[in-house]
């Protein structure tokens, strides 16, 4: 099972960023690019040369490897659908949250190497916004360690709660809408961030990476595309806890849901336009009272 | 016997600084004494050290090396608890001396250099002995000594206005602090019968609660926990670079210690004082990190760090007296044992980013963040030393701070499962803590990068050059002691057991081992996979460029881009052709959205209005954010008291006539209250 999942985590990533953007062409009336899209641009960026600019030190190079690395290692913590993680232990959900902040600073700060006032920018921004997220991730993990009684994402996300405990099942529906809104901002989705604006000024995740070109962009992308489907499967083990019992049915159950979460957030980036900079932190102190909420009904 | 190698480390170290005092003021005597001096310090605190790392694995013991001040009461004494801090103590102080040759030249200091080096190991005395002390009196010896060598270090580059101040309010601070420390004293004499500081087994309510409310207020202010920290952003300022190291790193633990040290001598307190602690650290630990945000000065954002730090090491001591008021001991375990890691852990990266940013005060001459850019090409070690350090206060894995904080996390995870709606709501205490370590990153991400990265934004920047062997040393070892405890912290375990052991003293239970609680062991794993994979990919990328664009390539794959080659160019900037350093985001523009939304506690000064008309008026905007508590109330509440005082001062004018009036006046009142009510009687 540790071999499947390793594959899904490194295999499956661009696809889920290709069906979003098959979602939105087909709300734009477009065929929009194929599914295997992704891949190609990411294989291509890997073959490329490298511009390099001069005001940048290791700290640049750093980011996107750093990145990289602690995506993938969040990825083995995590369970994927009903099949369980490749590593898991008592408290390993702090790591969890904790590898994204490492991601984080390297990416924050390779942004900064540069030295460009767009990439300063971005860097603030995902700083500022990451500091509702993460609490958010907590208020969840708090949650279902009070309900679940452990301490390891295996057993708070592998139980269904939202199936076998009918009591916590609004409070769960409360996270669920708080972690989605988290998925959306961590991921720089539309109404927090737009991949694909052409305004260097309102960007945040494609402004900190503006000069990253060549295998460090396509190592970037492939990260921030796992890092989509490892966020998305802690929002499927909450909301959507269905499975079969047989390993290898349960982890196509989880591949089509990762699938279908894709194209609803497919769907909200074409119905939505982006906020306005200053409304984001309302939209995730939302998200912060949603998981907050959800926590303190539970706990009473 | 290793309770006598502290001892003697203690009479070393205080006589350290005495040995410079045979030399000249200036030229190469000035160096021979500056290096006798330290050389004496560093045997002195090898040899503490030494001394209190096997304290560490021994039983408890008190020594009654004097008859005084009364025969039969212990003086001093040494446990693992004891020895817990003097390790960091000695270890610190012993490698800051070492960088103070680098970054204070006796030759070029003459004028304070030879009162730095004495002060020095006088305040490195003041806490071994306040560390080692069974006995009031013997504390408060250690406790002034240690208090007043910090201020003279804190004022000594008392040539500037700002500093002389910064050490008036320490001074004054430190006084309010020892008064209470006094009064708490007095009540454990009244409810124990003796000032010995040994365990009492029950206590009169009101005494008890006295006693903790007097200690926190004490050993609060000298712990920099909020609100009594306005002293500390200044006096670590002003002090001279490694002297902050000692003083944020270690002296603000002395506190913590006096708070632990306490707390473990009373009997069992109720879950109140608990969520007390634990309240007042997530105060500290999110508006220090939020005031940090908010400066300008790398010195001063490290100092508000410290109120941080402080906080989370709070937040671990209030969760650990509530595992000891729930009867549960896997919490104390966690909690206690998270709590005294981060004391070494910060102890291990303050200091080491205070020395990095004196590294940067002594090559550029500003501690301006807004002027600084670019200086990891000129200070590659300093600024690679204190990246890790940056990694390490934010809690990051896989280094130490993720440790301490982990443990913490897990204490709060424990006590989801007491009974009761009440006690799952101090799991509130998990998002805090992650709300702290978000914006930590922030705020170091904006250190690190507007100090290090980027551009320079001012000449001062471009004048960097990397600092002296005999101060990147001293950085280099802490910066491997953060790595060491991160990748390693299995090897911790003991140690904190044994620590929070002689803590838990009151209890009968004992307490689970925390190398079983907490999964240390996958820790270090991962902690381990982390540095190896990154290692890996930075090694496929470096093979992949490593040949400069020799490769010759088909035409096709070169229209494509697709090469080997490894280019470079300046910064795209989306197409602007100029850009300079002054057009780099500024520390303060990336600190500005945060700041603005801790606006109800910072009090930015308001955004200048829109510029209006054909010739607007100047308009100004200040970034700068004043300590709330010195700003808002300390300054004005001083001054109201002046203001008082005034009206009591026309009484005194120095008139030997007027004070002949005061005593005839009081004396006619003296004898008038003598008279009976019944009326002046004739004496028989």
């Amino acid at each position: 099972m540790t071999i499947v999942h390793i594959i899904v985590l490194f295999a499956l990533p661009p696809l889920l960023l290709s069906v979003i953007n098959k979602t939105k062409a087909a709300f734009a009336g477009r065929r929009g690019p194929p599914l295997l899209q992704v891949y190609y641009d990411i294989a291509k960026l890997l073959r490329k040369g490298l511009v390099v600019s001069d005001t940048t030190s290791w700290v640049f190079v750093a980011g996107p490897a750093v990145t990289f690395v602690a995506v993938a290692m969040a990825g083995l913590l995590v369970p994927f659908g009903h099949s369980p993680a490749p590593l898991s232990f008592a408290g390993d959900m702090i790591l969890f949250a904790y590898l994204f902040g490492l991601a984080r600073f390297f990416t924050t700060a390779a942004a900064l190497d540069t030295g460009s006032a767009f990439e300063g920018m971005g860097s603030a921004r995902e700083a500022a916004f990451a500091c509702l997220t993460e609490p958010a991730l907590f208020f969840v993990f708090i949650a279902l360690a009070k309900q679940t009684g452990s301490l390891s994402l295996a057993r708070m996300l592998g139980s269904s709660l939202l199936l076998s405990d009918a009591p916590a099942a609004a409070p769960i529906v409360l996270m669920c809408i708080g972690l989605f809104i988290v998925l959306l901002a961590e991921n720089s989705r539309i109404p927090v961030d737009d991949p694909t604006t052409h305004l260097e000024l309102t960007m945040i995740h494609e402004a900190m990476i503006l000069d990253h070109s060549g295998p460090l962009l396509g190592l970037i992308e492939y990260s921030a595309s796992m890092k989509l489907l490892v966020l998305e499967s802690v929002l499927i083990s909450l909301a959507l806890p269905f499975g079969s019992g047989l390993a290898i049915i349960d982890c196509c159950i989880f591949v089509a849901e990762a699938l279908l979460l894709s194209s609803v957030i497919g769907v909200v980036e074409s119905v939505m336009a982006r906020l306005r900079m200053r409304r984001i932190p309302y939209l995730l102190t939302g998200a912060l009272l949603l998981c907050g909420s959800g926590f303190i009904l539970l706990a009473r | 016997m290793s309770f006598y190698l502290i001892v003697w480390a203690i009479i070393l170290s205080a006589a350290s600084g005495l040995a410079g005092l045979f030399f000249k003021r200036r030229g190469r005597a000035a160096r021979s004494g500056q290096i006798a001096c330290v050389l004496i310090l560093v045997v002195a605190c090898t040899a503490g050290l030494v001394g209190s790392v096997r304290g560490l694995f021994e039983p408890a013991s008190v020594s009654y090396l004097l008859p005084w001040p009364s025969a039969g009461e212990p003086l001093l004494g040494l446990d693992p608890l004891s020895a817990f801090f003097l390790v960091l103590v000695f270890f610190v102080a012993s490698l800051c001396s070492i960088y103070a040759l680098g970054y204070t030249p006796a030759e070029r200091n003459p004028r304070t250099s030879r009162r730095t080096q004495l002060f020095f190991g006088l305040l490195v005395a003041g806490m071994a002995l306040l560390l080692i002390a069974r006995h009031a009196l013997a504390f408060l010896v250690g406790w002034e000594a240690m208090a007043l060598s910090a201020y003279f270090l804190i004022v000594s580059e008392d040539g500037l206005r700002e500093n002389r101040r910064a050490g008036f309010v320490y001074l004054v601070a430190t006084h309010y602090g020892t008064l209470a420390l006094f009064g708490m004293f007095a009540l454990w004499h009244a409810a124990t019968g003796s000032f010995e500081l040994s365990p009492a087994a029950s206590m009169d309510g009101g005494a008890l609660c006295g006693i903790v409310l007097l200690a926190l207020f004490g050993f609060g202010v000298k712990a920099g926990m909020m609100p009594l920290h306005f002293w500390l952003p200044g006096a670590h300022a002003a002090a001279p670079s490694h002297v902050s190291a000692l003083l944020s790193g270690v002296m603000l633990k002395m506190g913590i210690y006096g708070i632990v040290r306490m707390l473990s001598l009373l009997p069992v307190l109720s879950a109140f004082w608990g969520v007390l602690v634990l309240c007042l650290g997530a105060v500290s630990g999110l508006l220090g990190v939020a005031y940090a945000l908010a400066q300008h000065d790398l010195k001063r954002l490290l100092a508000y760090h410290s109120v941080e730090n402080i906080g989370i090491i709070l937040m671990g001591l209030g969760l650990a007296l509530l595992g000891r008021a729930w009867g549960r001991p896997e919490i104390v375990a966690l909690a206690m044992g998270g709590c005294l890691l981060h004391v070494w852990n910060h102890g291990l990266f303050k200091s080491l980013l205070f020395l990095g940013a004196g590294s940067v005060l002594r090559a550029t001459g500003t501690r301006r963040i807004d002027k600084l850019g670019g200086l990891i090409k000129s200070m590659p070690w300093t600024a690679g030393f204190f990246i890790v350090g940056a990694v390490a206060i934010c809690g990051l894995p896989p280094l130490n701070g993720f440790v301490s904080e982990l443990l913490i996390y897990l204490g709060i995870f424990g006590g989801l499962s007491q009974a009761g709606t009440g006690e799952a709501l101090t799991a509130l205490a998990a998002p805090c803590l992650a709300m702290i370590g978000a914006l930590a990153v922030a705020c170091f991400v904006k250190a690190t990068g507007a100090t290090f990265l980027g551009s320079p934004r001012a000449p001062e920047a471009e004048c960097g050059r990397e600092a002296s062997a005999s101060m990147l040393i001293p950085m280099g070892i802490l910066a491997a002691s953060c790595v060491a405890i991160g990748l390693a912290s299995g090897l911790v375990a003991p140690i904190l057991d044994a620590a929070v052991g002689s803590w838990n003293t009151g209890e009968t239970i004992a307490l689970p081992g925390i190398a079983t609680l907490a999964p240390l062991d996958y820790i270090s794993y991962a902690g381990i996979g982390l540095v190896a994979a990154v290692a890996l990919v930075s090694l496929i990328l470096a093979i992949r460029f490593a040949r400069w664009g020799s490769k010759t390539n088909s035409s096709r794959e070169r229209t494509a881009g697709l090469n080997d080659s490894c280019r470079s160019a300046p910064t795209w900037d989306c197409g602007y052709a100029a850009p300079t350093g002054r057009m780099q985001y500024t520390a303060s523009s990336f600190a500005r959205g945060l700041v603005l939304m801790f606006a109800w506690a910072l009090k930015p000064s308001p955004e200048p209005a829109k510029l209006r008309g054909v010739y607007p008026a100047r308009l100004e905007l200040e970034t700068e954010v004043e300590d709330g508590v010195l700003g808002r109330i300390i300054a004005p509440g001083s001054r109201l008291l002046a203001r008082l005082s005034q009206r009591v001062r026309r009484f005194q004018q120095g008139l030997t006539q007027q004070y002949v009036l005061y005593i005839l006046i009081a004396l006619a009142v003296l004898l008038l209250t003598l008279i009976p009510a019944g009326g002046v009687r004739a004496i028989p």
